[in-house]
């Protein structure tokens, strides 16, 4: 599995991250570099063995139904770059 | 299934069937949310119940809520559908300022709930079933509103991170009001279950329709999504509206594209939402914060065994217990605050075997009648339940007439108080004295002797002494034995 530089932009864009022109074909080597790697894993037999979803063996924690949280409106906002009334303010997005 | 159940849509090259699926988002009924121990109490000023977990501040970690996995699997029981034992948590990415982890958790492949299936009853006695694909559990999304500003977006994260159960339908629906029958039973489930408070306006229940149309019994055709429907009437405009559009395209030689639709209830036209070239990609992956969802069988069985009674059993027992119609337990069952009404009427009855249809017209037709007159809710009712089973009681035992019955509903209605003491303070009384009933029958045949004489060829004129008698008995004169000594003294 390999991508080419039209891949490349399409990730970019779809983590939000600006690329410039002249770092994709960088940025496709390095990608194709780990796919690579990573692929070494398919030379492994793993027929009849269950896709592991944690290294230990545990139960998922729950929590009761309870509030116990919240009600820190300052705080939630506090590192915002613009605020207005505790709401969080950004740049307007409509559909 | 045949062509009786549903609608077809006619055309110039012919008709044309609907094939339609939903997705509903159903809030959860908690106290706290699915990962957070923030309140889900709805409104509340910005950002007020929302814990660093929902804000998606670094480092924090979701623990589950599992009150949320109870009311997921209550929900899969009462939709009879498999559940599964062990499911996974994914996330799902997308940017957008209404979800600040970058990606919503939710289950992709292996959903907490699998196949299940709701039966629908139509009208004229029609029923069809839907199958139901999966339920899965996934976080809301936070609150933005676009009008405080030209410039800004103002971002409130009190939903986010609200449980929703996403319900998935097969492709099983055929038309508008099988799309509107739908929802309502969905809703009723949910609301008797007390899973989801089921309130659209608040949002609480959201629809996704799937459209597409095909000539009956063919190939699929492409079908477009109309997103974010909170009414059930808009459902039923925006499908019929989605349908003829597609069916025009095809005829005129075109194809449908494949794309997200909103529905515009003011214009009554769905229109395109987003251009393909943003078709979403959410490169779903298991959420390596949160361990596979697992429960054991006995706890689905402990869930199953304390399960309400639902609208269809409620329905089955109402016909084969009190002998009710099929059509008056369908109304009856449809809202539970209905229901309860009438079962409290029911447990408030002397005899209810005697008069438990009795209570069931008096609920459906003078109650309901009354109530939607004043556009009041039942739990608002100024007529509570043992006050109608007092009434019932009183007709039921030939303490008052029926028409009677309905002055006294009207004074209790208006004024309160306990029906029998009104009937004793107001004379209400029916007159079951049968020599008083007939001193007036006799003074009316006396008084109208033409019309007694040609009763006997016209024996249908014998209503009107029947009116005669009961509006000089003001109303209160038992009407059998008015019926029963009128015949026997006018010789029919």
């Amino acid at each position: 599995m390999s991508v080419d530089a039209v891949t490349v932009r399409r990730i970019a864009h779809l983590a939000r991250i600006a690329v410039r022109d002249d770092e994709v074909s960088h940025l496709q080597g390095e990608l194709n570099a780990m796919l690579a790697f990573v692929e070494q894993l398919s030379e492994v037999n793993v027929e009849g063995v269950e896709p592991m979803t944690s290294v230990t063996p545990m139960e998922m924690k729950k929590r009761q139904d309870v509030v116990n949280d919240g009600e820190i409106a300052d705080d939630i906002v506090a590192n915002a770059p613009a605020t207005e009334g505790h709401f969080f303010l950004v740049p307007k997005v409509v559909e | 299934m045949s062509t009786a159940t549903h609608k077809l849509l006619k055309g110039a090259t012919g008709e044309w069937e609907m094939v339609i699926g939903m997705e509903i988002h159903a809030q959860v009924t908690s106290n706290s949310k699915l990962f957070s121990g923030a309140s889900t109490a709805f409104g509340g000023d910005p950002n007020t119940h929302v814990s660093l977990v929902d804000a998606a501040m670094p480092g924090m970690l979701p623990v589950i809520n599992e009150e949320c996995v109870s009311q997921a699997v209550r929900t899969g029981l009462g939709l009879n559908a498999k559940i599964n034992l062990r499911s996974v948590f994914d996330r799902k990415n997308y940017f957008y300022p209404d979800l600040p982890q970058g990606y919503q958790i939710s289950q992709y492949k292996s959903p907490v709930v699998g196949e299940g299936e709701v039966q629908l009853e139509l009208d004229g006695g029609r029923s069809v079933t839907i199958g139901i694909e999966r339920l899965h559990l996934e976080q809301d999304a936070g609150k933005l509103l676009h009008d405080q500003s030209p410039t800004m977006t103002y971002v409130d994260l009190n939903r986010s991170g609200v449980a929703l159960m996403e319900i998935v339908s097969k492709p099983d629906i055929r038309d508008a009001e099988q799309a509107k029958a739908y929802v309502t039973k969905l809703r009723s489930i949910l609301r008797y279950l007390g899973t989801c408070d089921g309130d659209m306006e608040k949002g609480s229940l959201r629809a996704d329709v799937n459209v597409s149309v095909r000539k009956p019994g063919g190939p699929l055709g492409t079908r477009c999504e109309i997103k974010n429907m909170n009414s059930i009437a808009f459902i039923g405009q925006a499908i019929e509206y989605e349908a003829r559009r597609q069916i025009e395209i095809l005829e005129d030689g075109g194809s449908i594209d494949q794309e997200t639709r909103l529905y515009d209830p003011n214009k009554g036209e769905t229109r395109s939402m987003r251009s393909k070239e943003e078709a979403h990609d959410y490169r779903y992956f298991p959420d390596p914060d949160l361990l596979p969802l697992e429960f054991s069988q006995s706890f689905v069985d402990e869930l199953k065994a304390k399960l309400p009674e639902l609208p269809d059993q409620k329905k089955a027992r109402f016909v084969a217990d009190l002998g009710l119609s099929a059509y008056d337990a369908s109304v009856l069952v449809a809202e539970r605050e209905s229901a309860e009404f009438y079962e409290t009427v029911l447990s408030g009855l002397a005899n209810r075997a005697r008069d438990g249809k009795v209570a069931a017209n008096w609920v459906i037709n003078e109650l309901f009648g009354r109530l939607n007159k004043e556009s009041r809710e039942i739990t608002g009712s100024p007529v509570n339940a043992a006050q109608l089973a007092a009434i019932i009681d009183l007709i039921g035992e030939g303490t008052i007439s029926g028409k009677i019955a309905k002055d006294l509903f009207e004074i209790v209605w208006q004024e309160g108080g306990d029906p029998r003491a009104l009937v004793e303070s107001r004379g209400m009384k029916q007159v079951t004295d049968l020599s008083a009933i007939e001193k007036v029958v006799d003074d009316i045949i006396a008084a109208n002797p033409d019309k007694a004489a040609q009763v006997k060829d016209k024996p249908q004129s014998l209503g009107w002494f029947v009116g005669q008698v009961m509006k000089s008995s003001g109303g209160k004169a038992n009407p059998q034995a008015v019926n029963d000594i009128l015949k026997s003294k006018l010789g029919i």
